[in-house]
């Protein structure tokens, strides 16, 4: 199998592809993400972003192509040898174990995705409950949590289970701004740890003002590639969220009127002024 | 003080009940598989403990030792083989699944055992007793297999609380694909549970077998597994403990009900299970839990 050429370089797709039906999500996608990388990923809605998280971690298998991790060839490994070998990963929907308290729950990723022993696992676990702010809940009931502190634990224990590759999906969805703030903070720390991060948002404020390398999927293709800025000023880009030939003066009557393109929140990203006018 | 006796006796044939329904409880729990061979893995136990008795000429009780670890893999095989199989198909296989595995154990018990009865030989420890005033007479057999009941439904219990792969256990029955994402290994963590699961259903039947005759329909002919499933539901789908209170009062009532009329002593239990699921659908422990 060929290894990765440059050293740098965790994770590669080759030639993904994957279909339902007559529905293309990847169509020959190729992706490189460096070790210690912030990629975000942006797309319309149904453009397939959780479905390339989905073949990345290990949910899903592609119908041809290849995922790479640190040159491995992990295509046939299903999520928990994934989870192992540091892909961690986030669902859009939270899903603790319900009945579990908070620390069982990142307990639980410590012992099994990091291969933690007893004294180890509970001191990591309180360390990535401490990071993602959650100290305070953690003998409470993961069920009884609200919306942002399931979103934090989720992210907790996608943690905990010391990933090389983290995988966020849409991890400030439903939130409000302060609190999409917070876990930007979060993400941000764990990126300055030399953490790779993909990062799937709709929230494009939160994820181009945090990320250092945005892609836009559309079609089952990367149509952009490059910083943030350059990445949502692009025209192609532009099209897909505002659909074809709708010019800029649309978009602004359209963010005007607070509406939601294309499952893209245009008021969010014209009020900051991401969007470009 | 007859009803005295009749509650005492009416608490140790719920011990064999939640002995026997400790099993089902366990892989519902986890997998949500309803094992319809339930009842017949319980009876090849016990007649796998009559041909290690025969095979070692050990003493009849001892042969529980022997049998239990060989049942837990056997669970562990079955469960990476055929139940995993089925439960990637649906629900509906694996009841249908599990049902043939019945038919396919009893016929072939009958095959090589033949359609005869037969009993476990403990000696005398299954019929001595002693006694508490001159009404309650307690049998040996009766207390241990109670005993041996609490002891498993409660060490379960505690295990699955409080055990790295206890916790684990919950966490895959939870959500089986987010425990992958904690790098859990669900396949494994299943065949885990099955192996527990038929080690106590092992137990059951060679229970059983000590404490009456058997033949190679009795997993499904007789009352077993409809008072295990009863156990189960009263006490509340998933809590171990509560099987053991459900086993325990469905036992009490059959035995006072049989002292009602001899032919009561059934449905006096299936009121009672009646009465739990229309009133408290979640069984006797139910509220306790969704608290």
């Amino acid at each position: 199998m060929p290894s990765s050429s440059s050293g740098a370089t965790l994770l590669e797709l080759d030639g993904i592809t994957k279909s339902f039906g007559r529905v293309v999500v990847a169509d020959d996608l190729s992706l490189g993400v460096s070790a210690g990388d912030l990629v975000g990923i942006v797309g319309p809605n149904g453009a397939g972003k959780t479905s390339v998280f989905s073949i990345i971690s290990g949910d899903l298998s592609p119908d041809s192509g290849q995922v790479r991790l640190g040159g491995e060839v992990v295509t046939g490994l299903d999520a928990a040898a994934r989870c192992r070998r540091g892909i961690g990963r986030t669902y859009q929907v939270p899903r603790p174990f319900g009945a579990m308290t908070v620390f069982e729950n990142v307990l639980v990723a410590a012992q099994q995705g990091a291969r933690m022993h007893r004294r180890a696992s509970y001191a990591w676990a309180s360390a990535v409950l401490d990071l993602t702010g959650l100290a305070t809940e953690a003998n409470g009931l993961a069920g009884n949590l609200g919306l942002l502190q399931r979103k934090r634990l989720e992210l907790a224990r996608a943690l905990a289970t010391r990933p090389q590759l983290l995988l966020l999906d849409e991890v400030a969805g439903g939130l409000t701004d302060p609190e999409v703030a917070q876990l930007a903070e979060i993400v941000a720390i764990v990126s300055a740890d030399g953490i790779a991060i993909i990062w799937i948002e709709h929230v494009v404020r939160a994820l181009a003002s945090s990320v250092r390398r945005l892609l836009c999927l559309a079609g089952g293709k990367f149509i952009a590639d490059g910083p943030p800025a350059a990445v949502l000023a692009d025209p192609a880009v532009r099209e897909v969220f505002l659909g074809t030939g709708v010019r800029s003066q649309a978009g602004d009557a359209a963010a005007a009127a607070g509406l939601a393109v294309e499952g893209l929140r245009v008021d969010d990203a014209a009020d900051n002024g991401t969007w470009p006018a | 003080m007859t009803w005295v006796n009749d509650i005492v006796q009416g608490v140790m044939l719920g011990g064999l009940y939640a002995l026997f329904a400790c099993g089902l409880s366990l892989l519902f729990g986890v997998m949500k598989v309803i094992n319809l061979a339930h009842g017949d893995l319980a009876i090849v136990a016990a007649y796998g403990a009559v041909g290690i008795v025969a095979l070692t000429h050990m003493p009849g009780a001892w042969s529980v030792l022997l049998a239990v670890p060989i049942f837990a893999v056997v669970g562990y095989l079955v469960q990476r083989t055929l139940i995993q199989a089925s439960l990637n198909r649906g629900v509906l296989t694996t009841l249908l699944v599990t049902f043939g595995l019945s038919v396919v154990i009893e016929n072939a018990l009958q095959q090589f055992w033949s359609a005869n009865a037969r009993t476990l030989q403990i000696g005398a420890l299954a019929t001595d007793h002693f006694n508490i005033g001159s009404q309650i007479s307690i049998g040996y057999l009766d207390l241990v297999i109670l005993i041996a009941a609490v002891a498993v439904l409660l060490g379960l219990q505690y295990y699955l609380s409080y055990s790295k792969q206890g916790r684990l256990i919950r966490a895959v029955a939870d959500d089986r694909e987010a425990a992958q994402l904690c790098g859990a290994d669900y396949r494994h963590i299943f065949g885990i549970a099955a192996a527990i699961a038929f080690g106590t259903v092992a137990l059951a039947g060679t229970a059983y077998g000590m404490y009456t005759s058997f033949y190679p329909s009795s997993g499904s002919s007789g009352f077993l597994v409809l008072f295990a499933f009863e156990a189960v539901v009263i006490g509340g789908l998933g809590s171990l403990w509560g099987t053991l209170l459900g086993g325990i009062a469905l036992g009490v009532v059959q035995s006072i009900g049989g002292q009602i009329g001899s032919t009561d002593q059934v449905i006096a239990g299936q009121l009672l299970f009646l009465v739990v699921l229309a009133a408290m659908p979640q069984g006797i422990t139910g509220f306790r839990r969704a608290a």
